[in-house]
């Protein structure tokens, strides 16, 4: 069976900087894999590389057994990649549920409509809507995005790439700056999330990672570390200088 | 999802109310009878001003055309006018060369011309955003203008082809020297492009323009084609303001170059911001508002008459920042025009730094107004002499006047960036 997901000697330099050195990641379908590793380590660059926002040096990826290294970032998200983003990237001015719709039209080539309004195709806004619900986010539809509490923008984050309907998904720290009275939220959706998607979450939340994660990776100044199960990485004693016994106190 | 149907009401009640919402946003609403009856009004209230009046309506849909791009897709453009004269000369050379007089055919191949170069031109400028976006369709105008005077036998250069001729409307309606054929069919030709926008804008293709707007790193990771979506709307842009050009040509019976003009093109942009971005009705106000005062001032005094438009722009700029129809909704919490939920927050965040900025480009301005005030005063003093008389009074007028073009100037150049001022605060 093809791998979801199969990133080769991955290669990134920006000019003298070798930012990703020579990555190779499997995820599996249904795979649940944490990405740590310390600041600076390259993670969120190597999400870049994966969905399209930057192309690498060398290797090659793959989605579901097709070569996806030279497309663009729109074309491997209509093939079923999909990511939240460790900032929020939102259309602020837009309401939640026009946020949600407008990911949904995209994805079933709606958006090419220029005559029909959205309000007359009620596909559309019912899965949104219970994409909202799944999110508790229905009460919160109508608002602006940009008038939410940031914890509540997270919820919107996840809620647009579940909309995509991925077979592969990459969370870049989902509950970063979601206070903890709230966070809860966000690891229980991202713990009921379709167990026939891929997921590849950063975070820096050892709690999360070790309650989330089935497999981890490693990554320090840009390339593998070590891999393996949360209980290897735990007992793993040079994980815990590079990166446990850093800075890092987390939860 | 079974378990929605046992929570609460309140749950419910959202989930319709948000059904609700989006059922009906693209609904008419009776406000939106008012730009038409306004204008049939106008037509019993002033049957003597209907020249005036087709251009007005004109401007509106060159106004409406920008709105498009730039205050539903976020394009910021200068060069608006290069597509304006496109529309504008396919009509008076067809007229002239090919002996193409009919104007309804005329206006739709005018239309499909200038979309056309749209697709072209916008597949190449559309891959950049931002100043060098904005400087590449300044570009374009200007060498479309400069290509139409190289061939000044063809185009007639800034003399221009007087005395075009048009077959009567559908055969049967000749032109009066009141212009009123000319008004009704402005009219109904701005009423058919405002149906086509207002289905566009609330299409789904519509809404992923407003996303483009907001977040274009959304936009790509949630796999929608941006460029292509762009150059699409870039496209029936053009395509509009060719109509609106060529509506400039048949109504007038005359073209020169200057339609080409970059004045042409900032002009139309005060107008859309005057008005309000990112709204249907915008345009309607902001043209109608500019065009009328523009003809007051100009009345008033023919030679300072930019002096009011500066004015306007900073009042603008201080109180009004998304245009008079945000002003509307935040007095009356109306919303009507538009969508009141997608237009981008403008409320004024003004810091000490803005009335500094303000004051120094007024300086400025003035310290160059009170030059130009000596070096007119040298040459051309019978210009002004039956204004003002005496030197000190004329240098005074081009102090003051070149203070609020240059305050007016910055001021314009605030109202382009407070998106991002805004939007940099808020999180």
């Amino acid at each position: 069976m093809t791998a979801a997901l199969e990133v080769r000697s991955l290669n990134r330099s920006f000019g003298a900087l070798h930012v990703t050195r020579d990555v190779n990641l499997t995820l599996e379908r249904g795979a649940r894999r944490a990405l740590i590793g310390p600041n600076g380590a390259g993670k969120t660059t190597l999400i870049n590389l994966i969905t399209g926002v930057l192309k690498p040096s060398s290797g090659s990826i793959q989605l579901d057994g097709v070569d996806i290294t030279t497309m663009s970032q729109a074309e491997r998200a209509r093939r079923g990649l999909a990511r939240t983003f460790q900032i929020n990237q939102l259309f602020r001015g837009l309401t939640v549920l026009e946020n949600v719709c407008m990911v949904i039209a995209e994805r079933d080539g709606h958006a090419n409509n220029l005559w029909r309004p959205i309000g007359t195709r009620r596909v559309i806004l019912e899965e949104a809507l219970d994409h909202l619900d799944s999110l508790r986010l229905t009460e919160d539809a109508l608002r602006l995005v940009r008038e939410l509490p940031y914890g509540r923008q997270r919820l919107v984050e996840i809620a647009m790439a579940l909309a995509q309907r991925p077979r592969v998904l990459l969370l870049d720290e989902p509950a970063a700056g979601v206070p903890s009275s709230e966070s809860h939220l966000i690891l229980d959706a991202v713990a009921a999330l379709d167990p026939e998607i891929a997921v590849l979450i950063i975070e820096h939340d050892m709690d999360v990672v070790f309650r989330f994660a089935k497999a981890i990776t490693v990554l320090v100044h840009g390339a593998v570390f070590t891999q393996g199960t949360p209980e290897e990485i735990q007992r793993d004693e040079k994980v815990r200088e590079v990166y446990l016994g850093q800075e890092h106190h987390h939860g | 999802m079974s378990e929605a149907k046992s929570r609460s009401s309140a749950f419910i009640e959202a989930r319709d109310r948000a059904t609700d919402y989006l059922v009906r946003r693209h609904y008419l609403r009776w406000t939106e009878a008012l730009p038409w009856l306004v204008a049939v009004a106008c037509f019993f209230l002033f049957p003597n001003r209907m020249t005036f009046g087709s251009q007005v309506l004109i401007m509106i849909m060159f106004a409406l055309s920008l709105d498009l791009i730039l205050g539903y897709a976020g394009i910021v453009t200068l060069g608006h006018a290069a597509f304006f004269g496109i529309g504008a000369y396919t009509v008076a050379l067809a007229s002239l060369r090919l002996g193409w007089s009919e104007p309804i055919s005329g206006l739709a191949a005018a239309g499909v011309i200038a979309a056309c170069v749209g697709v072209v031109v916008g597949w190449f400028i559309l891959r950049y955003r931002g100043l060098t976006l904005l400087m590449l369709t300044i570009a374009f105008a200007a060498m479309l203008q400069e290509s139409g005077n190289l061939r000044s036998d063809l185009t007639g250069g800034y003399d221009g082809l007087p005395g075009l001729m048009f077959d009567p409307l559908l055969g049967t309606f000749q032109y009066d020297l009141y212009g009123h054929t000319n008004f009704w069919y402005a009219l109904a030709a701005l009423a058919v492009v405002f149906y086509f926008v207002r289905r566009l804008v609330y299409s789904p293709f519509g809404q992923t323009l407003t996303g483009i707007r907001e977040n274009v790193r959304r936009m790509h990771a949630i796999g929608s084609p941006v460029h292509l979506r762009l150059v699409t709307v870039y496209a029936i842009s053009a395509g509009i303001a060719g109509v609106a050009g060529a509506l400039f040509t048949q109504t007038n019976a005359y073209v020169t170059l200057t339609v080409f003009d970059f004045d042409s093109s900032a002009k139309v942009m005060v107008m859309l911001i005057l008005g309000g971005t990112g709204r249907l009705y915008g345009p309607f106000l902001g043209a109608a508002v500019y065009m009328v005062l523009e003809d007051y001032f100009s009345k008033m005094s023919p030679t300072f008459w930019q002096f009011g438009i500066g004015i306007l722009l900073v009042l603008t700029v201080l109180f009004a920042r998304r245009g008079l129809l945000g002003l509307a909704e935040d007095i009356g919490g109306m919303r009507w025009g538009g969508r009141a939920a997608d237009a981008a927050p403008r409320r004024l965040v003004w810091k000490p730094e803005h009335w500094k900025a303000l004051g120094a480009s007024a300086f400025d301005g003035g310290v160059l107004g009170f030059l130009v005030g000596f070096a007119v005063n040298m040459g051309h003093a019978e210009l002004m002499t039956a204004y003002v008389t005496g030197l000190p009074a004329q240098v005074a007028v081009f102090t003051l006047g070149g203070a609020a073009i240059g305050a007016g100037i910055n001021a314009f150049y605030l109202l382009l960036t407070s998106r991002s001022a805004v939007e940099g605060q808020a999180s």
